[in-house]
């Protein structure tokens, strides 16, 4: 970094500002530097360093109260950091924040749309609040419930909508001017696996039209799923980096999960599937469990059934399943995803 | 509007600004916007509106036909007396929804939203306030129509009955943001209520509205007195029977009017900015 840069930056030089102000003049869409917010006793971010290059979706991961509510709200300027940089465009969020505002779209945890209104109602009030004109509102809103498959509900009242087309008419505002940056905070949590999917078709496409997507999740299924690049946050800090791959070459596959109905010998049966599938399973033994890693699918799957058939093992379930966050923070950290901390 | 249309649309770069631009009168614009959407809710949601259309009814009645007659010696000597002030002592119990309404849109997180948008911090309240002005023309008609109905008339012209109507609303309107505070400075939405009932019950009842001042008690008196709701009946009284002179009354109203939102308005957006 050089004197000029920081000069033109960051006038109260810290140690992290340097690589925020290299990354923000090489056109990333959202950096954190040294980002750091305290509650009372809490931490809730430490130090947290992230740069996502425009057009990327970023997923950021961890369990509940890892930070990333937090996050989020520095980066759209409804929170400002103890100490740190946050730059959204190349703006600092806490110097300028009505610039700030002007290049993003944010949905919250919770959604925002009036019941009372219909769908169409709801965006074409938002929409005037961003200035777009009467009419320019009203076409807007027409192109969005199409886009986010709501043109037939666009005249019913938001009531009778069901929590995933609620979620997508929620998202639709926050997507009202097809914003540089999107930030949408735990988009599908409480939503059934249909409206999921329909959130996460949503999602993409608002990415497909160069939005740059800020998501935080609980689920690394929803992370693999959209995002481009992936950070796990615990307990403030970041853990892990990366692309979705890079994240599950770290943790491996799919894996299977016996339990052992009966007395079943944990410890016998565990060596044995060790030799089967020739890596060392995880065992839960006080839960009967042996959760063994898969390379492939179908053989895998295979030979652990008949190794259980041939040593009369008796089995009460076997599941075939993805890896889970709880599988990133045993590989990351050691410890699981402690999901019942208080949230941030 | 046609699919075919929609999808050209789509494809215009120039269709859609990518981002705000800033206007003049922003804060005028976002707060009427935000007012409409209140408007639209409160139309929505007409059971909303009992407590300027059943209520006032119902308590014209029972003054008037269950006290009247002990009170002024004729239920029509009192429901000329009463119905100004009726009329006062609706608008400032409907004050308080603005309250409620604020505070469930902060626990929905809708000001989270208002507040990522380039738009003034305080547009959100004086939005909300001025929507709810609706309640107010309602409280007024129904109170005015039913009273009609039973037998009032105003004893000056149309054009001071519009005057005492729009004192009434400029009172209502500077009191609204006492509620506003109260919204802002409880946790949940029916603390805003009850919280805003308790600070309106003494304004309301604490005044001349059912009996002249003089029959009653001497402290009573002076609170009735300094109380600011007694000079907004009595202005309303003043201008719609012609007795006493409206001037003294209409000025004080004013003067309150002007010192409840110079001292509240100011109190209820700093603790909005403190809450969000």
């Amino acid at each position: 970094m050089t004197e000029n840069v920081i000069d033109r930056w960051s006038p109260a030089p810290d140690p992290a500002a340097g690589e925020a102000v290299t990354a923000a003049r090489d056109g990333a869409a959202i950096v954190m530097a040294g980002l750091s917010k305290r509650y009372g006793d809490v931490t809730a971010l430490d130090g947290v360093d992230l740069v996502v290059p425009p057009g990327a979706v970023c997923g950021l991961l961890g369990p509940n109260g890892a930070g990333k509510t937090t996050a989020v709200r520095i980066l759209s300027t409804l929170t400002r950091p103890d100490s740190g940089t946050a730059l959204v465009g190349g703006i600092d969020v806490t110097r300028d924040p009505d610039e700030v505002r002007r290049r993003i779209g944010v949905t919250g945890q919770r959604t925002t749309v009036d019941d009372i209104l219909t769908g169409r109602e709801n965006l074409e009030t938002w929409g005037r609040l961003y200035h777009i004109g009467v009419r320019t509102a009203r076409r807007r809103a027409d192109e969005l419930l199409e886009q986010f498959g709501l043109a037939d509900a666009a005249t019913r009242m938001v009531r009778q909508y069901s929590g995933g087309m609620r979620r997508r008419l929620d998202l639709a505002v926050g997507f009202l001017l097809r914003p540089q940056v999107l930030f949408l905070d735990e988009p599908t949590t409480a939503l059934d696996p249909h409206s999921r999917n329909e959130v996460w078709q949503v999602v993409a496409s608002m990415a497909a039209q160069g939005t740059t997507v800020l998501l935080t999740t609980q689920y690394l299924e929803e992370a693999d799923r959209l995002a481009s690049q992936i950070a796990v946050l615990d307990h403030g800090r970041m853990i892990a980096q990366g692309t979705p791959d890079e994240l599950k070459s770290r943790i491996g596959g799919h894996r299977i999960d016996v339990v052992l109905g009966g007395d079943g010998a944990v410890a016998r049966t565990a060596r044995g599937l060790a030799r089967v599938v020739g890596a060392e399973p995880e065992v839960d033994a006080a839960a009967s469990r042996i959760s063994v890693p898969v390379r492939d699918q179908v053989t895998t799957l295979h030979d652990v059934m008949r190794w259980l058939h041939d040593n009369e093992v008796e089995v009460e379930d076997v599941a075939v399943r993805r890896p889970t966050l709880d599988d990133v923070f045993l590989s990351v950290t050691g410890h699981g995803a402690d999901v019942g901390r208080a949230a941030a | 509007m046609s699919t075919s249309t929609t999808s050209t649309r789509l494809s215009d770069p120039h269709a859609i600004p990518d981002r705000p631009e800033p206007r003049p009168f922003a804060l005028v614009r976002h707060s009427l916007q935000l007012a409409r959407r209140s408007l639209l809710k409160t139309m929505r949601t007409p059971e909303q509106l009992l407590d300027v259309t059943l209520q006032p009814m119902i308590f014209i009645a029972i003054f008037v036909y269950l006290l009247g007659g002990a009170i002024a010696g004729s239920t029509h000597d009192y429901l000329q007396f009463l119905l100004p002030a009726i009329m006062v002592q609706t608008i400032m119990m409907s004050s308080t929804v603005t309250g409620t309404n604020l505070n469930t849109d902060i626990k929905k997180g809708v000001f989270d939203r208002f507040r990522s948008l380039p738009i003034a911090r305080s547009a959100p309240l004086i939005g909300s306030v001025l929507g709810d002005l609706i309640r107010f023309v309602v409280a007024i008609t129904v109170t005015l129509g039913f009273g009609y109905l039973i037998g009032f008339r105003i004893g000056t012209d149309p054009l001071q009955l519009l005057a005492a109507c729009l004192l009434v609303i400029v009172f209502g309107f500077c009191l609204s943001w006492v509620s506003v505070l109260i919204g802002m400075l409880v946790r949940e939405p029916g603390a805003a209520t009850g919280l805003g009932f308790l600070v309106m019950f003494p304004l309301t009842f604490g005044t001349n509205m059912m009996v002249p001042t003089d029959t009653l008690p001497g402290w009573l008196q002076a609170w009735v007195k300094i109380n600011p709701a007694t000079h907004a009946m009595e202005a309303a009284r003043a201008l719609m029977l012609g007795t006493p002179d409206a001037s003294g009354p209409v000025l004080k109203t004013l003067l309150w009017s002007a010192v409840l939102l110079v001292v509240f308005a100011p109190l209820a957006v700093s603790a909005y900015r403190r809450r969000t």
